[in-house]
């Protein structure tokens, strides 16, 4: 997500120049940066409809929750406007990545959680136990309240060997002594 | 005498391969326990094919190749399954792997090891025989050999290059392994050669290695291949600068070797090519080097699974000093943490390092733009810029200077005069830039699977639509119909129907463009977690509302 | 611990530097021999302030002195000051600017490694600019003066400003670059103006034995592998050639090629103040450029600009122009524009 933000930094030399462009390429530019989780935590469908709203100045930039205060920097920058920091105030990082995870002993196969789905990422028929394909689900949280039977829980996504970042060298050049 | 090219650059840092190259190879003793992962090779790990309390047979496959680029792990000992859970593996994230521990019962009882007569079979049975004897590349990179020595190309393979450089300082395994073995690794390169079918086999090995190049020498006679000595400097034994230095060809960048009819195997890896398809042995043991601050430095041919601790022991044990452990050589190893890590076929050397041996860095100093460091890389790279762009996170610019080429061969750090870690930033910025075009891709496949559904909701909301338009067209045509009674022509009465329809059709499309509007209106505050279900479900519903609308009206 | 586990044993940014100081010391040599001790003091002068003004720096930026202030780069940017200005001078002058070439030039760009402009030629160029008087007092070689300056005299003079006994014209004279500069200006050839003895064999008197001991010098670091040969080789191949095409054109007018290269700062200019790491190109094609244009802008300054010689103002431009060119110089990497892509 900081990814979005910094590779949108490239574009926004260009964007500042001509910012108040009316109508689709401001929408493409303000989705590209969302994080695409699709939660609906901004009060919108997801993204998209957000990106519109956002496009449209009838949305503050800085509503996408998961996307937290990179985003909403990114939004503003784009838009010229000042940055508020996400949640009015309290501000917020981005979220690690979680995925729902269903037990599927409890499953009742109800498909709730299919239709709050809203990247169709949970799969399964009527009647029969569903499962979360892990790599497409975005962590939004929708089918949680959906499931009538609470057998859906968020894992946050641990570190693996497959996973595995380097991390920044840790000697730094004024700090060593 | 052939012509060798020349690569870019390079360091010669002190070789210290007199501590551990003087003994024969040692047969290492069978320990207790066997920790063999199920990730030793790139690719998908393996899965396992066995269960706790499962009793195996040395050289059963206890994990099986998962899809095409991966290779099965095989039990190094006879004995019983005891875990399948994640443990220590030598990894420079000192993260914890899946792993299948056995207790070795010490009655070494074999599987029924069949060879397989390769000239007359299939290839691509021979290909199957590597995969799931786990034959991966053993030079450090554990890449799949079944899908290495596949011609692939149309044009087939011009070369095939044997690697027996081993130019990092202190690993001398393929250097006793050419000594001892040699008749066998060229029957594995027979193999190989017969796979591939290339039209010539270079081997080559640093001049550092007089022995090792004779032995091989006197095992090549009669089959036409040619073993080539190339001057010691590191990074000679690098896939493509020892593919330049005999062949003169430049891979490109981020192409394999096999795009110019080359292909690069490690001499070490041909040995368990040998074994695998003429003794039917699976890739259960490796010969590693222990040097470095030991008692005794020497080879020893070790079961995949042993712990490092153990591995450390046969070499006499760590001399007084020792600070730490190196997997792998001084340029490109890693540090271990743990040394219950088991062995894996990756690890060819394991270093027991002292501040005498291995002086800690000094503290980096700022880049002074000495150059140095372009003159030592071997892929003409400007450190130094990489460095800069990496350092300050600059990643776009990062990749645009070829970050991406660079092999981490830490050449560049070794000749920096300010000490600084260079490589240690590349692998933070490579692996930065990877995590984010992940994230990038999943936004962008998220992003895709919903309109998908959005879509689809759409669909059946307009097919809803239909059904009831054309009901409604129904009844009214029959109520023409019973009114009129034959008076007006049927025709009128079905466009009547159909009027009828169209402004059923526009009340709906007016009922939904209010609750858009309404939708458009909705507070934006922060929603508290618990209860915000409802609203975002209000917010979706009308927002596909709103999506219908505007498509009707195109 | 992160690979690589082993480092080169004997290279640090201290020991480079302490071979570019090493370097210098033949040239310092002969310099003391010809022209007296003046020059000592001048470097010693340089070297206290370097180290005090490096010192207030790095802990006013909370670096820790004890790896940065002995590095010897503030000792080097001294040395480099002292062997440019003229060694006859107040002390405040030379303390100016070497303190100015350290605060601002090197640590307020940023400290090692990330300053812009060579810091050694940020000081003479505002020493030039702001005394120029006092730039052009050399000494005259001792051989050429009723009145040779002895250490003592010398130190008094730093301090004092006064010599006892003689005029400050007793003991300095122009250089052979301005002593032509003016003589041509005069209408006389270039061959007559030679005659006169502050010329030597091929540039002037003394001062051509100095520049070949740069010249031995940067051979030393070459040989050493601290410098490559692209920009000095480039550099002094442009200031030949320029300067042969001129000879060529009007060889009463112009000064041999030869006479250019042994005069002035050519040869320190070549081998130890373009070739500074930091603000020179790291490209070999961006250094060839780097060198060239060093070559072409020191000729033209020398012979056709106010100052008496071009060194410093033509490093300083192409300093400017040194982002720009290793950006445009980058070289091709492996496994680029094979002919099998
Ligand atoms: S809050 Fe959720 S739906 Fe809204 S823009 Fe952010 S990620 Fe997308
Ligand atoms: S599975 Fe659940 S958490 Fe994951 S994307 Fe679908 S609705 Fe969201
Ligand atoms: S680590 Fe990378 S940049 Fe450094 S020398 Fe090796 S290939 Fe070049
Ligand atoms: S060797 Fe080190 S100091 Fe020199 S240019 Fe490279 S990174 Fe900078």
């Amino acid at each position: 997500m900081v990814f979005l933000g910094i590779v949108l930094g490239a574009v926004l030399g260009y964007a500042s120049i001509r910012f108040k462009v009316e109508g689709n390429p401001l929408v493409e530019k303000v989705e590209a940066t969302l994080p695409q989780t699709q939660c609906g935590q901004c009060g919108y469908a997801g993204c998209r409809p957000y990106a519109e709203a956002v496009a449209a100045g009838k949305a503050e930039p800085n509503q996408c929750v998961p996307g937290g205060d990179n985003v909403a920097k990114s939004l503003a920058d784009l838009l010229g406007v000042e940055f508020k920091p996400v949640g009015g105030g309290e501000g917020s990082g981005p979220k690690p990545r979680q995925v729902a995870f269903i037990d599927e002993s409890t499953c009742v196969g109800c498909t709730a959680c299919i239709k709050a789905c809203p990247v169709d990422c949970i799969i399964g028929a009527s009647k029969l136990m569903h499962t979360v394909i892990a790599n497409q689900c975005t962590g939004c949280e929708l089918c949680v309240p959906a499931c009538p039977v609470d057998c859906i829980a968020m894992l946050p996504v641990k570190e693996n060997i497959a996973n595995w970042k380097w991390h920044y060298p840790v000697i730094e050049i004024k700090k060593a002594a | 005498m052939r012509t060798l090219y020349k690569f870019h650059g390079g360091v010669h840092p002190p070789e210290h391969k007199e501590e551990s190259n003087r003994l024969p190879i040692a047969p290492a003793p069978l320990p207790k326990r066997l920790t063999v992962p199920l990730r030793q090779h790139i690719g998908n790990p393996a899965i396992p094919v066995v269960k706790v309390g499962d009793q195996v047979l040395k050289g059963q496959m206890i994990g099986a190749a998962d899809g095409f680029i991966s290779a099965a792990v095989h039990a190094p000992a006879s004995g019983t399954v005891s875990a399948i859970e994640p443990h220590a593996v030598p990894h420079p994230s000192g993260l914890p792997d899946l792993c299948i521990t056995i207790e070795a019962d010490g009655e070494e009882r074999w599987i029924e090891r069949a060879p397989l007569d390769y000239r007359n079979a299939d290839p691509d049975a021979v290909r199957l025989r590597l995969r799931d004897a786990g034959v991966v590349g053993l030079g450090g990179a554990v890449f799949p050999s079944h899908v290495k020595l596949n011609p692939g190309a149309p044009a087939g393979i011009k070369t095939l290059v044997l690697n027996g450089a081993e130019c990092e300082p202190w690993i001398t395994s393929d250097d006793r392994l050419m000594r001892e073995r040699a008749a066998e690794v060229v029957e594995g390169i027979k193999i190989m050669a017969h796979l591939m079918r290339p039209e010539e086999v270079l081997i080559g090995i640093e001049d550092n290695k007089p022995e090792a190049a004779a032995a091989m020498q006197a095992a090549c006679r009669g089959t036409g291949y040619e073993v080539v000595v190339v001057p010691t400097l590191y990074p000679s034994g690098g896939e493509k600068q020892l593919i330049k230095l005999l062949t003169g060809k430049e891979v490109p960048a981020g192409r394999r070797p096999v795009n110019i009819g080359v292909t690069c195997s490690n001499t070490g890896t041909a040995y368990t090519v040998h074994r695998a398809v003429n003794h039917g042995e699976p890739v259960i043991s490796r010969i590693v080097t222990v040097t470095g601050n030991v008692l005794e430095p020497r080879n020893f041919e070790t079961l995949i699974g042993t712990p490092i601790a153990e591995i450390v022991q046969l070499a006499g044990g760590a001399r007084p000093g020792t600070t730490h452990y190196i997997m792998g050589g001084p340029m490109m190893g890693f540090g271990l943490d743990n040394l219950n890590a088991p062995l894996t076929k990756a690890v060819n050397c394991v270093i027991s390092a002292s501040p005498a041996l291995f002086p800690p860095a000094p503290p980096p100093m700022p880049c002074i733009r000495c150059g140095r460091c372009a003159q030592a890389c071997p892929c003409e790279l400007q450190p130094q810029e990489l460095f800069w762009f990496s350092h300050s996170r600059n990643f776009d610019k990062a990749r645009a200077y070829n970050l991406f080429d660079c092999i981490e061969c830490g050449a560049c750090s070794y000749v920096c005069p300010s000490h600084i870690p260079l490589v240690s930033y590349y692998r933070f910025a490579k692996s930065e830039i990877a995590t984010r075009d992940m994230e990038k891709k999943l936004a962008e496949q998220a992003r895709e699977r919903f309109e998908l559904k959005q879509q689809r909701l759409e669909r059946e909301k307009q097919e809803k639509a239909a059904r009831f338009a054309e009901k409604a067209a129904a009844a009214a045509a029959a109520k023409a119909a019973a009114a009129a009674s034959g008076v007006e022509d049927p025709e009128a009465a079905a466009k009547k129907a159909a009027i009828q329809a169209a402004v059923e059709r526009a009340k709906a499309k007016k009922a939904e463009a209010a609750a858009k509007a309404e939708g458009a209106e909705t507070p934006a505050e922060k929603i508290p977690q618990g209860d915000s279900d409802p609203l975002r479900a209000k917010a979706r519903a009308e927002s596909y509302a709103a999506s219908t609308e505007n498509n009707t009206d195109s | 611990m992160s690979a690589p586990h082993v480092l080169t044993p004997d290279r640090s940014v201290s020991t480079i530097m302490l071979m570019v100081l090493g370097a210098l010391v033949p040239a310092i040599c002969a310099y003391y021999y010809f022209f007296g001790p003046a020059i000592l003091i001048s470097l010693a002068l340089a070297s206290v302030t370097a180290i005090a003004a490096e010192a207030a720096m790095l802990r006013l930026r909370k670096y820790p002195l004890k790896f940065f202030l002995f590095d010897g780069s503030a000792l080097l940017t001294a040395w480099l000051l002292a062997l440019s200005i003229p060694p006859m001078a107040p002390w405040w002058l030379i303390v100016a600017g070497t303190a100015f070439a350290i605060i601002v030039a090197k640590h307020l760009y940023g400290g090692l490694g990330n300053n812009l402009f060579n810091p050694a030629m940020v000081g003479f160029a505002v020493l030039m600019i702001s005394f120029p008087a006092f730039m052009t007092q050399w000494p005259a070689p001792l051989m050429l003066s009723q009145h040779p300056v002895g250490f003592t005299e010398a130190l008094q003079y730093y301090f004092s400003g006064t010599l006892s006994g003689v005029k400050l014209d007793a003991v300095t004279m122009a250089t052979p670059l301005d002593t032509l500069k003016t003589q041509l200006q005069l209408q006389h050839a270039v061959s007559d103006v030679q005659q006169m003895p502050i010329f030597g064999a091929f540039g002037g008197k003394g001062s051509e034995i100095i520049a070949a001991m740069y010249l031995l010098g940067g051979l030393f670091l070459w040989q050493k592998r601290i410098i490559t040969w692209h920009i000095p080789v480039s550099f002094l191949a442009t200031l030949i050639l320029i300067a042969a095409v001129f000879y060529g054109i009007d060889g009463s007018r112009y000064a041999s090629p030869l006479f250019h290269l042994f005069t002035g700062g050519a040869m320190l200019g070549a081998f130890f103040i373009a070739t500074d790491y930091v603000t020179s190109p790291t490209t070999p094609r961006g250094k060839l450029i780097f060198g060239a244009g060093v070559g072409l802008l020191e000729y033209l300054i020398r012979v056709f600009g106010g100052y008496p010689d071009g060194i410093a103002f033509s490093v300083l431009i192409m300093n400017a122009a040194v982002p720009l060119i290793d950006a445009y110089t980058q070289p091709r990497v492996f496994g680029h524009n094979t002919k099998a892509e």
